[in-house]
């Protein structure tokens, strides 16, 4: 980047509404440390949870270091195997992340191009595509997930299934979410076309596969960005959501969601410490993320303001 | 308004078709059902016979055609895991789900309607503002952290309700109620708080926003001219037309609550059938995931096409213009 395009980025609408914007400001600063830790979490923990050589059972249950019975050692105290909670919180808000943003990456991925396809092609294509889209969308995402991580299980043989499990998390939260990008990217797709340079570009002769994909896909990735932002909230959620139940990330691998219902069976013994940092992290994170998807929308789109 | 009718009715079938579809698929490709019905070592024809008995060689399309008449009579054979009719099972559990959504969904109205007419009568009174921020904490934690926190404070901590269960209930033919009991009571409260605070949420701030936008209106600043009262004009005036929407999402978000009642049954081990689906996708119980989501979809369609009729009946402009429309 140039210093002119870097001061230009710098004077932007979009700089601006940042600067001017508390929450968005806020929001921003909490994210980047969420996703430093997170990948940080092998320098930063003060142990391997899944080491078991490094878990002590004389330290099982401790409670965190500044109320009495305390251990230094251990900030947020730790579980019943003896897990630091502290660490098992920076390894789990790791896995959440790689879920979270694989699976926007995947659902974004489809719908543009499901979008695009339909958008451009229209007709037989553009009304298959959208009326499966009407259907995914009559029902609640966390349905359609549930259902796709259902029948990934019923088709892996059972002892793959830990292993599997974070790509089938992926799988279903991606296919779940794709429906907002693939109506979006549609409607602009078919603004898009009719324009004078994508006639243009069909006088000279270029194809329709090429015409989609260097002309009018960045036209129409805009409204892309925002989707994603809002959607990587709903996705960490999904995943947090899945992995309570117990049918997402196994309690050998836990993201966030497995960490709170770990800690939720331990509950009625008054170990409210293993169920309640994890589920801090984990609020604060969506929160964040959701903060500022609203003030991207709304930067981003001139007209509400 | 027939025309509408008919043709809402027929997209709804095309609906239960396509989940028909997906049903058939999981039963169709998730496993053989031949090799759980001949022993290990039976021969081809051994096998070949089984599958013509069952129908299996037939073309696609016909399987799947009984598949669908099969399916419409409640036949979703057996449950892979304990091997009981899959219908069974879920009727056993539906009352629980039922009862739990039912009272959800009534609180959050009970409530939502009047805290959104509070808050839009009163916009900047101090009740409105403590309201409004917890609102935005009850849309943003997740349901099953609140959950949790409800058993810390209520069950852990205070030891005020149970925590689990749906204490001591009463079978009145096949449906088994909790309300006529008053550990069975005590039980739903959790629960239905848990599932119900979204909801609530969201029709305060529904209501709060239709009220505002209803109150700027012309036929209500010649209500006021008229000199009448402002109980007159704001419960017998702006109330009726602010409701209309709220139908609508209230209709919506009663999927989202049988949907998230899965969540709540697994916080609270609700006896219900969110909970027996979510066993059945940790086991890859095909039978009972492919007859859950039958049901749940054959409910999803019902509410939301009562949805839009109802909508159409209550809101005459809907009317004026479809009969012009046909014209």
């Amino acid at each position: 980047m140039t210093t002119s395009s870097l001061s230009r980025a710098f004077n932007s609408d979009i700089a601006w509404s940042f600067r001017t914007s508390w929450s968005a400001r806020i929001s921003s600063l909490i994210l980047v440390l969420l996703f430093a830790a997170a990948l940080l979490a092998p320098v930063l923990a003060t142990q391997n949870p899944y080491d078991i050589s490094q878990l002590f059972l004389l330290d099982s249950e401790l409670p965190p270091s500044w109320i009495d019975g305390g251990d230094p050692r251990y900030l947020l105290g730790t579980d019943q195997q003896a897990r630091d909670v502290y660490s098992s919180i920076l390894y789990g808000l790791r896995l959440s992340l790689i879920v979270g943003f694989a699976s926007v990456a995947l659902a974004a991925a489809l719908g543009v191009s499901l979008g695009l396809l339909g958008g451009f092609v229209g007709g037989v294509v553009d009304g298959a595509i959208m009326r499966v889209a009407d259907i995914l969308l009559s029902f609640p995402a966390i349905l359609v997930a549930l259902l796709v991580n259902g029948i990934a299980r019923g088709v892996l043989p059972p002892e793959r299934h830990a292993d599997a499990a974070i790509w089938v998390m992926i799988l279903a939260i991606g296919l779940t979410n794709w429906v907002q990008y693939a109506r979006t990217v549609r409607g602009s797709t078919m603004v898009e076309r009719h324009k004078e340079y994508v006639q243009a570009a069909r006088i000279n002769g270029v194809s329709g596969a090429g015409i989609m994909i260097h002309h009018i896909l960045p036209n129409v990735l805009g409204p892309v960005l925002v989707i994603a932002t809002i959607n990587l909230g709903m996705a960490v959620l999904t995943e947090a959501t899945l992995s309570f139940l117990g049918v997402g990330m196994p309690a050998t691998q836990p993201s966030l969601g497995t960490l709170i219902r770990i800690g939720n069976e331990y509950l009625f013994s008054g170990i409210w410490w293993v169920v309640i940092f994890p589920s801090v992290v984990l609020v604060v994170l969506v929160l964040a993320v959701n903060v500022l998807g609203d003030w991207l929308r709304d930067a981003l789109n001139p007209k509400l303001r | 308004m027939l025309g509408f009718l008919i043709r809402r009715i027929i997209q709804s079938i095309f609906v239960m078709l396509a989940v028909a579809l997906i049903a058939f698929m999981m039963f169709r490709f998730m496993g053989d059902p031949v090799n759980s019905l001949v022993a290990e070592n039976a021969t081809v024809e051994e096998r070949d016979a089984v599958r013509e008995r069952l129908g299996l060689d037939q073309p696609l399309w016909v399987q799947y055609g009984r598949f669908v008449a099969r399916a419409a009579t409640g036949d979703f054979g057996l449950s892979w895991r304990n091997a009981r009719p899959v219908s069974t099972l879920l009727a056993e559990r539906f009352p629980a789900t039922a009862e739990l959504v039912l009272v959800a969904a009534g609180l959050s109205l009970l409530l939502g309607i009047p805290l959104g007419i509070l808050t839009a009568l009163r916009p900047h009174s101090f009740s409105t503002q403590t309201l409004q921020f917890f609102s935005l904490i009850g849309i943003s934690l997740p349901t099953f952290v609140t959950g949790i926190l409800l058993i810390l404070v209520f069950s852990v901590w205070l030891g005020w309700l149970p925590s689990f269960g749906r204490g001591t209930v009463v079978d009145i033919g096949w449906w088994s109620t909790g309300f006529l009991t008053l550990s069975g009571l005590k039980a739903l409260v959790l629960p239905s708080v848990m599932l119900c605070l979204f909801q609530l949420t969201l029709i305060m701030r529904l209501v709060r926003a239709e009220m505002m936008e209803v109150l700027r209106t012309d036929y209500i600043k010649f209500a006021r001219a008229r000199g009448l009262t402002n109980r007159s004009i704001h419960f017998r005036h702006a109330l009726k037309n602010t409701l209309i929407p709220v139908i609508t999402i209230f209709g919506l978000q009663l999927g989202g609550l049988i949907a998230f009642a899965i969540v709540t049954e697994t916080v609270f081990q609700w006896p219900g059938m969110g909970a027996l689906f979510i066993q059945a996708v940790s086991f890859g119980d095909v039978p009972v995931m492919a007859a859950y989501l039958v049901l749940v979809s054959l409910i999803f369609v019902v509410i939301n096409t009562t949805v839009d009729l109802l909508y159409a009946v209550l809101d005459p402009r809907l009317r004026v213009d479809g009969a012009r429309a046909a014209h």
